[in-house]
C-alpha cells in the first residue's frame, strides 16, 4: 500500500502539494507515482520565476524506464527549485513527500488548493485505477 | 494474461513486477532495476529468458542448410559446442532475426531465436529446411536461465551436481555442451560479462532457480537486461535492426562472411550491392554532453548531413550518463545534436562497447 500522508493535497496526475505557512506551496509526485516510474535518473525542473498553470506539464521526472510529465497542481510562479535533484534524482524515490520535492510555487489564487483531492480521496482514486 | 514460464511462480513470490514481453508475463523488474544492473556487474544475477525460443534442427545436410540460412557462416565452428551469432536475412539482406545457433554434431545443431520473432521465425526456418531434408524441432517443454556476473560462474560451479559440473568448468567462452538429463550448458551471455546460459527441463526450473537464490544469484528482470546490453554494445532485434535494415546499416558487418565467395546464402545479392554502393546509414554509440537522458526514437540532428534517429537510449547505471545506439548519415563525424523536448542537445559519437566486464570501454 502506498504511503500517502493525509496533510497533503494530491491531483489526478499523482503530484502532491503541501501549503507552506509563507503561503507558498511546495509541490512533489507521489509514493506511488515514483514507485510506478522506478529509479529515477534525471529531473528537469522550471526556472525560478517561470509561471506554471494548474494541470500543465511543468516539470519532467525520467526514471531508467521513461519520461514522465510533472503536471502543476495549481497556477501560479515558481519561486524556488530542488537544485538537489541535479546530483540525486534518486532522492524522490527515497523520499517523495520530503527531500525529493521538486518545486515551490506562489501560488496565483490559494483558493484552487482547497479544491485539490484530500488523502483520503487519492487513496480512493488509487484503488478506483488499480481495478 | 500472456503465456507463464515454468519460474512464474518464482517471479512473483520475489516480488517482480510484471509486464506483457512478447505475449509473455515477464519480470521488469524485481524492485530497482538500478540495483540490479549494479549487481550483475559487481556480483551475479539471474535471469529468466524461458520466453526465448529454442530450436533443435537435424539431419544430414543440417551444415548446408544453415550456410544458406544465415549470413554468418557455420564452417567457423570446428569444435563441438561452439556457438556462432549470426543474422538470418531476407532476400532483401533485411534482418528476419538474430540469433546463437551452437554446433554440436555434423547433423546436429541447437538454435536460439528471439520470443517476438517466434512465430515468423519458425515458419521461415520450416520453409527453408525442406530443400535439404533438415527436422525443425522447436523445445517449448525446455526453461532458459541466465546467470551473469563476475562471480556468476564460481556460484553456478557451487551449485550444479558433479556430472554437471565436469561439463561446465572447462567451457571456454562461447561454448556450449550437454550435460544430464537434458541439461544444456552455455558459457554466453547478454551482458558484457562472464557467465553461463543454461536450458533444462522445465521441471527442473524452479528447484535450480532456488538453488541460485540461496547461493547468493540474485533474480535480475529484463530491465536491467537492457540496459545491460546496451552498455556492452549488443542490438536489440526490433530496436535496432529489423526486417528493413541490413546487418550493414545495424553495426554488425563484422557478423557478415562474406568468404568464401562462392557461398550463396540468402540476402548475399542484396548485401554485395549495398556494400558496393556503400550504406546510407550506419548504427553508431552516443554519449550524451548535456544533461538529459538519450531514449528511443529521439531525432539525431547532424550538421550539414541531415538527420538520424535513436534505436536503443538509456541511462547508464554503470557510467551515470546517457547512451544510445542511433541510426545515423553515414558521413556523420564525431559529435551531433539530439532533440529531446524540443531542445537540441550535444552527443559525442563513440564506439560500443560502453561496458566490459564491469569497465568503462570509453572516455567520458
Amino acid at each position: 500500500m502506498s504511503n500517502i500522508p493525509v496533510d497533503l493535497k494530491y491531483v489526478k496526475t499523482h503530484e502532491w502539494a503541501r501549503l507552506n505557512d509563507d503561503g507558498s506551496v511546495t509541490v512533489g509526485i507521489s509514493d506511488n507515482a515514483q514507485e510506478q516510474l522506478g529509479d529515477m535518473v534525471f529531473v528537469e525542473l522550471p526556472e525560478i520565476g517561470q509561471e506554471v498553470t494548474a494541470a500543465e506539464a511543468s516539470a519532467v521526472v525520467e526514471s531508467v524506464k521513461a519520461a514522465s510529465d510533472v503536471y502543476a497542481p495549481l497556477s501560479g510562479e515558481v519561486v524556488e527549485v530542488n537544485e538537489a535533484l541535479a546530483d540525486s534524482p534518486e532522492t524522490v524515490n527515497q523520499d517523495a513527500y520530503g527531500e525529493g520535492w521538486l518545486f515551490r510555487i506562489q501560488p496565483a489564487a490559494a483558493a484552487e488548493l482547497e479544491e485539490l483531492m484530500d488523502a483520503e480521496a487519492y487513496e480512493l482514486f488509487l484503488a478506483s485505477e488499480a481495478h | 494474461m500472456g503465456n507463464k514460464t515454468p519460474l512464474y511462480d518464482e517471479h512473483v513470490a520475489a516480488g517482480g513486477k510484471l509486464v506483457d514481453f512478447a505475449g509473455w508475463d515477464m519480470p521488469i523488474n524485481y524492485g530497482s532495476q538500478i540495483e540490479e544492473h549494479h549487481n550483475v556487474r559487481n556480483g551475479a544475477g539471474m535471469f529468466d529468458v524461458s520466453h526465448m525460443t529454442v530450436v533443435d534442427l537435424t539431419g544430414v545436410r543440417v551444415g548446408d542448410y544453415l550456410r544458406y540460412l544465415l549470413a554468418n557462416n557455420v564452417d567457423r565452428l570446428k569444435d563441438s559446442g561452439k556457438a556462432l551469432y549470426s543474422c538470418m536475412l531476407n532476400e532483401s539482406g533485411g534482418v528476419i532475426d538474430d540469433l546463437i545457433v551452437y554446433y554440436l554434431r555434423d547433423d546436429f545443431y541447437r538454435m536460439v531465436v528471439n520470443a517476438g520473432t517466434h512465430d515468423k521465425d519458425l515458419a521461415w526456418l520450416d520453409q527453408q529446411a525442406a530443400a535439404f531434408s533438415v527436422k525443425v524441432q522447436e523445445r517449448p517443454e525446455l526453461a532458459m536461465i541466465a546467470i551473469q556476473g563476475p562471480e556468476a560462474r564460481a556460484r553456478v560451479l557451487a551449485v550444479l551436481g558433479p556430472e554437471a559440473r565436469a561439463v561446465a568448468e572447462p567451457l571456454k567462452p562461447f561454448f556450449g555442451a550437454f550435460a544430464e538429463g537434458d541439461w544444456f550448458i552455455a558459457r554466453t551471455g547478454y551482458t558484457g560479462e562472464d557467465g553461463f546460459e543454461i536450458v533444462l527441463p522445465a521441471a527442473d526450473a524452479a528447484a535450480f532457480w532456488q538453488q541460485l537464490k540461496a547461493a547468493g544469484v540474485r533474480p535480475t528482470g529484463l530491465g536491467a537486461r537492457d540496459t545491460l546490453r546496451l552498455e556492452a554494445g549488443m542490438n536489440l532485434y526490433g530496436s535496432d535492426m529489423d526486417e528493413t535494415t541490413t546487418p550493414l546499416e545495424s553495426a554488425l558487418a563484422w557478423t557478415v562472411a562474406w568468404d568464401p565467395q562462392d557461398r550463396d546464402f540468402i540476402g548475399r545479392q542484396a548485401l554485395e550491392q549495398q556494400r558496393e554502393q556503400g550504406a546510407g546509414h550506419k548504427l553508431v554509440g552516443l554519449l550524451l554532453e548535456d544533461k538529459g537522458v538519450l531514449r528511443n526514437h529521439q531525432k539525431v540532428v547532424v550538421e550539414n548531413n541531415g538527420e538520424g534517429e535513436i534505436t536503443s537510449g538509456s541511462f547508464s547505471p554503470t557510467l551515470q550518463r546517457a547512451i544510445a545506439f542511433a541510426r545515423v548519415p553515414r558521413e556523420t563525424g564525431a559529435s551531433c545534436k539530439v532533440e529531446i523536448r524540443g531542445r537540441l542537445l550535444s552527443a559525442r559519437v563513440v564506439k560500443p562497447p560502453f561496458v566490459r566486464n564491469g569497465k568503462a570501454q570509453i572516455d567520458l
